[in-house]
């Protein structure tokens, strides 16, 4: 397989050397010419030092025979025109594109790149994991101890596909609306709960136990939301 | 109408100010707030400082339906990706983006955007003076249908001139 890659940075280095290894044609542009030669030094003449950008030079580095074009610069907008001037200039059959800002992923897939990388996604998906989404959200105190919670509803919950009718909810409390996609309507007793539904309840802070089983699931922290 | 300018360079000043002084309504946008001293005092518009290629930023500065949206800054690759951000997520009804390299202004009008190149723009300006001829290449050159409009309307070959009314109907569908 032919695979150009362009940039020359950490990701690029690696890729590069990563491809070689395991026997893949590789040639790597990389616009900045001290680093290029550093990398010739390391991995042997496969660089071509020059902008990926410049559509002269996507050419000559043979991109309309590449099987993959990897665009992996430290900026989006010129992995963007790298994969888009391969696709559609050269006719490369798969472009693949790191994006740094998780906004541009829907952006750059509609253009037409085929694969997205996106580092920022990965760090944050990591991330996300250790924060647990399970928990019940205070939205508002009142007086007399009661309280406005939400819950959102994840796939485990045991309260999707069931209605509020089939739910054991205590007697202080009274889940009033529901969010769905965005809109919210009143929680009527036969609404049907889905995955990612925001239920909002309000009820005495000693009913948290309860709803917390009822929306969420047991869990070990039940008590000490 | 209303206009929206990445970039306050000189070309991207003067424009904002041609603008403005025929009753336009302007959003200039850069990432320095020093590029604004361009502008005169009588300037009209909105000065915003901020990255042209960022959806978000595009958005807070209220580009999203305007009629003319025109990059300009100093990096062609940004100048794409701020033109295909306002037509592709924000509904701006014509997007103009300056690309310097000729390979990859053609190209990108292929893809839907009318691309200005100052290179071909200057090479057959002083051709012309030295009576040398042309480059053959058209300075300005109009979108041919969006590639995700395949199928909706003619294919139009590339022509030295704005986009067509037929073309920025079918943008805007």
């Amino acid at each position: 397989m032919f695979v150009l890659v362009v940039g020359g940075g950490k990701v690029g280095y690696y890729l590069t050397k990563e491809l070689i290894e395991s026997g893949h044609e590789v040639v790597l542009m990389e616009k900045d010419r001290a680093r290029a030669a550093q990398i010739v030094d390391e991995l042997g003449s496969i660089v071509v030092a020059h902008d990926g950008c410049e559509g002269k030079y996507l050419g000559e580095a043979g991109s309309n025979r590449a099987d993959i074009v990897a665009a992996v610069t430290g900026d989006d907008e010129d992995n963007l025109v790298i994969c888009q001037m391969a696709k559609h200039h050269f006719d490369v059959p798969r472009t693949i594109a790191r994006v740094n800002n998780p906004k541009n992923e829907d952006l750059f897939r509609h253009l037409g790149v085929d694969e997205i990388i996106s580092p920022t996604r990965m760090a944050l998906g990591s991330i996300e994991q250790d924060i647990p989404v399970h928990e019940l959200l205070h939205l508002a105190a009142l007086d007399n101890e009661l309280e406005i919670i939400e819950a959102q509803l994840q796939a485990d919950s045991p309260a999707v596909g069931r209605t509020p009718a089939d739910l054991v909810i205590p007697e202080a409390c009274s889940l009033f609306a529901v969010v769905r996609n965005g809109v919210a309507t009143p929680l009527r007793s036969d609404t049907v709960l889905q995955e990612g539904d925001k239920v909002i309840a309000i009820g005495r802070a000693d009913c948290e136990r309860m709803l917390h089983e009822q929306l969420i699931g047991e869990t070990e922290e039940a008590g000490a939301v | 109408m209303k206009f929206v300018i990445v970039g306050c360079g000189r070309v991207g000043a003067a424009l904002a100010e041609a603008f403005d002084n025929v009753g336009h309504e302007v959003v200039i946008l850069d990432t320095s707030t020093r590029a604004f001293d361009k502008l005169s005092d009588e300037f009209k518009g909105q000065a915003i400082r901020g990255d042209g290629t960022d959806e978000d930023v595009l958005r807070k500065a209220g580009v999203e339906g305007a009629d003319v949206l025109l990059a300009l800054t100093e990096g062609d690759n940004r100048n794409v990706m701020a033109a295909q951000v306002a037509a592709e997520k924000l509904a701006v009804g014509k997007t103009i983006a300056k690309i310097n390299d000729p390979v990859r202004a053609a190209a990108y009008a292929e893809l839907g955007i009318a691309t200005v190149c100052r290179t071909t723009m200057l090479t057959d300006a002083v051709l012309a003076y030295l009576d040398l001829g042309k480059t053959g290449m058209p300075s300005i050159i109009a979108p041919v249908p969006h590639v995700h409009d395949a199928g909706e309307g003619p294919v139009e070959s590339p022509v030295a001139a704005g986009a067509t009314a037929a073309h920025a109907q079918a943008r805007r569908s």
